[in-house]
């Protein structure tokens, strides 16, 4: 008895492998080296081991020694050669600014060169290597193992002795960028709750027939592309746009006073709460066609006016689905890309285009990937904080 | 009754109600309810019981014609104003509120002072004896303690007409016999008026001071349970209320407290109801038990017909015969001696009185729920 039953069940569990394989290749992998990516950088430690190790034991109080210089000197010589010292020299300068040219410079100078004093030769190729800076930018860089990239998408650095420190005030880009996101999608949030509710309200008590009609209408926007909706954003709101001209040829505006509606954190918030609205709209009216008409009118015959029984009786029981739609709208906003990128101009942008800036332009896939983990993170602690309260709403409801 | 005065408290009048401006769900109803009253509004499913209580309640407007309660129109009044207890078919409790919550729910909205309100809560759950449950959230009660909490809560606010939509509709048959004693226990201790609504005649007799038929839309007959079980007015009453034998005939002649109607099996004798005129076709109601097996000399009507089947119940037998035009013509005797003996494909000879047999005005096309005005 128990045999057959268990290589049933072990057969209907082989059936899910094809979708096991496909969410190990497509999501659980691509994830997993994105972590991965995130704190381990070998490239410049595979670049330069020796110069590393004697680094390693320098005290970083004054310049290091002639054996250091020498062997900088021979360990680039080979890297230079084979056309490799590029990648090196991005990455060392992504800790100290002027690194990258400061370490292509000297390789040109000192090649075929050989001096007695690899020292006075290395600091006459570039006088940055008189400094101590350098030396310390190039020790860090080659730290196998590293949290330098959570420290930058923190807006955190190390001063010289190692000690974790604010960036200064002008360079602290990414946590004002994080809260930025954070409140435009909690905005979004608020704003599609306040135009969904109603409209979700509608459709789950109208007639069958007007009830299908304004479903068809939330749903239409899915079937449209994206693309399409958000550069029709542009049309409607650009300068030149339909509603500028509309408030001008109405007088609201003057023709030199039109507003800039676009390229900047309004057009963000517009296109986004457009195109995130039937994500709150359809799970709210998940619920609400659950609830019973019949309470709001068992709250008026026993005396309530409409907004006594819509907020004593009606709301609470639509709280699962509050709770649901916005935090699929929050989550959806906070990871939104295309959107900000098309119509948020420079002011409008959110965390994931500046991830999207490292991954493509930057090249600094460890941070783009520390970034991406921390958003990941704040994802997951929302969810747990969402799952808490409303496993505390179901406890109360069942 | 002894507790129902004869002052009106409610009164529908030319009262008609559509939904789609075509079928006509209610049609020219004049009701009146009394002070202190258990009226029951008692008739097939969709006969229009529901829509009454909703535009009694305000939940509905009527098409055209008056409601009035205590003499005063409530046209204009919303359902929150008119005080009026609503006990809803599927009870309608708060389910994300406790026991104690909902019954403090109308009381809240309406001002009461915290410590009157638990004062009155108190006396509302000793009175459908639910203490002890205040805690509880309505999906922790059974179906009949969910049942006392939507009544509590239809009389916490104390008012003085409680509408109810066959409240016991979700319970079954043990539950519902002790809740209808229950309801009646309440109603009567408390002095309510009560509109109650059910399909089941059973319980609109047992439990009702008076009781309005419904039928499409149309109110047939409104008396005490006995006299619609007596007195029937309509065919459709006759029917409905316990079983009778229903069977036609054409009007002869028309005397005092009697007529002459032809049927297939020749000429009964019965009692007139309403307009009898010679030459009109009526319809003829007996009740099974007030057909006798005849002596000679004994009823004034007499036929003779052959049993085409006999059903043993215990204390009586019910015996089919086709008489009259009625294939399905039913007879019960008392199991006494000598009627035991009885087979089917005997004749036998049967009777009954003048006054136990009526003869109704046939149902014409108003009261009927298929036929439109005027089609
Ligand atoms: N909101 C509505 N819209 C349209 N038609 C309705 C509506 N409510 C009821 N009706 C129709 O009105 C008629 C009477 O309905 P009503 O609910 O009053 O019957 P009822 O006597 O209470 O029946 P039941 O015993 O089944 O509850 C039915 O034919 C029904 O289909
Ligand atoms: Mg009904």
């Amino acid at each position: 008895m128990a045999r057959p039953l268990s290589s049933a069940r072990f057969r209907a569990a082989a059936l899910t492998l094809p979708l096991l394989a496909f969410v190990g290749v497509t999501f659980i992998a691509p994830l997993g080296s994105m972590l991965v990516r995130s704190f381990y950088e070998p490239h410049v430690a595979d670049a330069l081991p020796r110069t590393l190790a004697a680094l390693r034991a320098w005290d970083g109080s004054s310049v290091p020694s002639e054996d250091t210089f020498r062997i900088l000197a021979t360990e680039l010589r080979p890297l230079d050669q084979q056309r490799k010292l590029g990648g090196v020299a991005t990455r060392v300068n992504r800790l100290e600014g002027g690194m990258r040219s400061t370490i292509m410079d000297t390789a040109r100078a000192l090649r075929g060169a050989e001096p007695d004093s690899w020292r006075e030769a290395v600091i006459a190729a570039d006088p940055a290597w008189g400094e101590e800076a350098a030396w310390l930018a190039v020790r860090r860089a080659g730290e196998r193992y590293t949290i330098r990239h959570y420290l930058n998408a923190l807006d955190l650095d190390r001063d010289p002795s190692g000690n974790i420190v604010a960036q200064s005030p002008e360079r602290r880009i990414y946590v004002p960028l994080l809260l930025r996101t954070l409140g435009v999608s909690l905005a979004i949030t608020v704003i599609c709750l306040i135009l969904g509710y109603p409209v979700a309200y509608l459709i789950a008590n109208a007639s069958p027939a007007k009830s299908n009609l304004l479903l068809l209408l939330v749903l239409v926007p899915f079937w449209t592309s994206l693309l399409v909706r958000t550069t029709s954003w542009i049309v409607l709101l650009q300068n030149q746009g339909v509603v500028n001209d509309l408030l001008v040829a109405a007088g609201v505006i003057g023709d030199d006073g039109r507003l800039a509606l676009v390229y900047n954190m309004v057009g963000t918030l517009v296109a986004m709460t457009q195109v995130l609205l039937p994500f709150m709209i359809l799970p709210l009216y998940a619920v609400m066609r659950s609830i019973s008409p019949m309470y709001l009118r068992a709250a008026s015959s026993l005396g309530a006016t409409f907004l006594q029984g819509f907020v004593r009786v009606y709301w609470p029981q639509s709280l699962p689905g509050v709770a649901a739609g916005s935090l699929l709208v929050f989550i959806l906003s906070i990871g939104y890309y295309i959107t900000p990128a098309l119509v948020g101009g420079r002011t409008g942008q959110l965390i994931s285009n500046m991830i999207a800036y490292h991954m493509q332009e930057s090249l600094n896939w460890g941070l783009a990937a520390a970034l991406g983990v921390i958003l990941l993170l704040a994802v997951m602690s929302l969810y747990l904080v969402y799952n808490r309260l409303v496993g505390i709403e179901r406890m109360r409801l069942s | 009754m002894a507790d129902t005065g004869t002052e009106t408290h409610v009164e529908f009048r030319g009262v008609c109600k559509t939904y789609d401006g075509r079928t006509m769900v209610v049609r020219d109803l004049d009701l009146s309810v009394r002070r202190g009253e258990f009226f029951t509004l008692l008739g097939p499913s969709g006969s229009g019981k529901t829509t009454c209580l909703m535009m009694l309640a305000g939940f509905e407007a009527p098409t055209a014609g008056e409601i009035s309660i205590d003499g005063r129109s409530v046209q204009d009044l919303p359902p929150r104003e008119r005080g009026i207890g609503f006990v809803f078919q599927n009870y309608a409790l708060f389910p994300h509120m406790s026991v104690r919550r909902n019954l403090a729910f109308p009381l809240e909205v309406r001002g009461v002072p915290a410590d009157q309100q638990a004062e009155r809560i108190q006396r509302v759950l000793e009175i459908v004896r639910l203490e002890g449950f205040e805690a509880r959230r309505p999906s922790e009660l059974s179906g009949g303690q969910q049942q006392r909490v939507a009544i509590a809560r239809a009389l916490v606010f104390e008012p003085n007409l409680v509408l109810m939509d066959e409240p016991l509709g979700a319970l079954d048959r043990r539950l519902r016999e002790e809740m209808q004693f229950e309801i009646r226990r309440i109603q009567q201790d408390l002095g309510v008026t009560v509109v109650y609504v059910t399909h089941d005649q059973q319980e609109a007799m047992s439990m009702s001071s008076r009781v309005a038929v419904f039928h499409g839309g149309r109110v047939q007959q409104v008396a005490e349970p006995e006299v619609l079980y007596e007195e029937p007015e309509r065919e459709f009453v006759a029917g409905f209320i316990g079983d009778n034998n229903i069977f036609r005939g054409r009007i002869t002649s028309v005397g005092r407290g009697v007529c002459d109607v032809e049927t297939p099996d020749g000429v009964v004798k019965a009692f007139p109801v309403g307009e009898c005129r010679p030459g009109q076709d009526a319809v003829l109601a007996i009740r099974p038990e007030r057909v006798g097996l005849a002596k000679p000399g004994v009823f004034s009507n007499e036929f003779e017909a052959r049993v085409d089947g006999i059903l043993f119940i215990g204390d009586h037998l019910r015996l089919r015969l086709n008489l009259c035009g009625n294939a399905d013509f039913i007879v019960k005797i008392p199991n006494i001696v000598g009627h035991g003996a009885l087979l089917a494909g005997d004749r036998v000879s049967v009777g009954w009185a003048v006054t136990d047999c009526r003869a109704l005005p046939l149902d014409g096309l108003e009261g009927n729920p298929e036929a439109e005005p005027g089609a």
